[in-house]
């Protein structure tokens, strides 16, 4: 069973609908027990940082998500969800999770392409990912593949040693972070077509294994 | 680097897709759930629904469609028409929705935008936003103006000033729909696209008019529309999906191109 955490934080259907496309079976729960005793975890979330955190305390979800690092079930962070494991953000101002070391950073508000022209935020639609490492979960993806996104913050870690992907929108910014068994990308997989399912199935059958 | 947007639209009433298709494989014509599968298949980059089903009592069956096409497809997808209110949205939103689109609940009550935003977030909220070109005038100061009731009723608002005061109230996107150029298949309103796009810093997506690449080529390039929204040039089977965006590549604008 695969749980997919609930923190009144946004479209979990989605993602409960791909899962279910995919052929695994999960839920939707903010069931301390019955995440614990999962087999893996999807913590999706959209909306703003500071609510979030203080609904995830509320349910101890907070102790939860540290406790399942630690015992090396897989953890999959969606968007929001990406960046809350970090220690803090400059969206409320709030302290995060600090599951991965870094802070959450709000895109600079004058951002230009290559071509020169003025970039808009929220960085909306479908933008590609440069893979800097390699990595079980996202087996089989082509750098001419493209995920949806739709975010005004993005992660940056302490190091770059948990940089796993980058995105280019006026900066080059880290997609895709993780190392153990956590993976979080701050693209929505869930609608990102073929490409995006196929890095759920790819996660749904990894053993939580990672040498970086 | 971001890819601009393909968008097809459809209207949906009483659950059954309204425009006539020429799709040229055996697709079941009038299933909204069919067709927005058929189209995520294609290579579309977000589907747009609007409902425009009359009585309200049947506003139940575009929220089973909603459900049916959460479990069928794997893009982004917005659902407008007839939402008035936050519970309205939620009720959208819980079935599978990405965004809501609000305009003449807007309109009415401008609230409505932050007040969505604020429990949503801004990502969900889009704007759509019906225009005319007016007469310039002390009201009217850019030249256009917001109508409603599919473009009878002229409320007095500048389009601008009503597409910078909805960024602020926290729309997260603005669907702006031509009443001029909407069915006239002789491109999008290239002026009002630009105006806008320019001078708001959310992104926006162009709608009426298109009646080939040319058409889109242009909103997407010169009036730096995020995303263009087509209807019957991919409904009657004129162009498809991919024939768009290999044209689009082809002369220089990033779409997405592989899926």
């Amino acid at each position: 069973m695969i749980a997919i955490i609930d923190y009144k934080a946004g479209n979990l259907k989605s993602v409960e609908c791909a899962l279910k496309k995919l052929g695994f079976p999960c839920c939707i729960t903010h069931n301390n027990k019955e995440i614990l005793g999962s087999e893996r975890i999807i913590f999706p979330g959209v909306g703003a940082a500071g609510q979030a955190i203080a609904d995830l305390r509320h349910l101890g979800l907070d102790k939860v998500l540290r406790q399942a690092l630690e015992t090396g079930k897989p953890i999959l962070g969606i968007c929001l969800g990406a960046q809350i494991i970090l220690d803090k953000s400059e969206e409320n101002n709030t302290q995060c999770l600090g599951l991965i070391s870094g802070d959450v950073k709000l895109f600079p508000s004058l951002l230009f392409s290559r071509e020169k022209e003025r970039l808009k935020i929220p960085h909306m639609g479908w933008n590609s990912v440069h893979l800097v490492k390699r990595h079980p979960v996202l087996e089989g993806i082509k750098p001419a593949d493209e995920f949806y996104f739709v975010h005004s913050y993005y992660p940056m870690p302490a190091s770059d040693k948990y940089i796993i992907g980058t995105t280019d929108y006026g900066i080059e910014f880290p997609s895709i972070i993780g190392y153990k068994n956590l993976i979080a990308m701050q693209f929505h997989p869930e609608k990102s077509g073929t490409p995006g399912l196929k890095i759920l199935k790819n996660f749904c059958t990894w053993n939580g294994h990672y040498a970086e | 680097m971001l890819s601009k947007r393909i968008i097809p639209c459809l209207d949906v009433r009483n659950g059954k897709t309204t425009k006539g298709i020429k799709f040229k494989e055996n697709v079941d014509i009038g299933d909204p759930v069919k067709m927005a599968r058929f189209y995520y298949e294609e290579g579309a980059d977000e589907i747009v629904f609007y409902d425009i089903t009359a009585s309200s009592e049947r506003r139940d069956i575009m929220i089973d469609v909603v459900r049916r096409v959460a479990e069928e497809i794997f893009i982004p997808f917005s659902v407008g028409g007839g939402i008035r209110t936050i519970e309205d949205m939620r009720t959208v939103l819980l079935a599978g929705a990405e965004k809501v689109s609000v305009n003449t609940a807007a309109v009415k009550n401008p609230e409505i935008i932050s007040e969505g935003a604020g429990v949503f977030g801004s990502q969900c909220i889009v704007l759509g936003m019906d225009v005319k070109k007016v007469e310039l005038s002390e009201k009217i100061p850019s030249g256009y103006e917001i109508v409603i009731h599919g473009g009878r009723t002229y409320t007095g608002i500048d389009a601008l000033a009503w597409a910078k005061k909805a960024e602020d109230l926290g729309a997260g996107e603005i669907c702006l729909n031509s009443i001029d150029a909407d069915g006239t298949k002789q491109g999008y309103e290239i002026a009002l696209t630009s105006l806008i796009s320019k001078n708001v810093n959310i992104p926006v997506i162009a709608s009426g008019g298109a009646g080939n690449i040319n058409h889109m080529h242009d909103v997407l390039k010169y009036a730096k529309a995020d995303a263009a929204l087509i209807a019957s040039i991919v409904h009657y089977g004129t162009y498809t999906i991919k024939q768009i965006k290999d044209e689009l590549n082809s002369r220089g604008i990033k779409v997405r191109n592989t899926w």
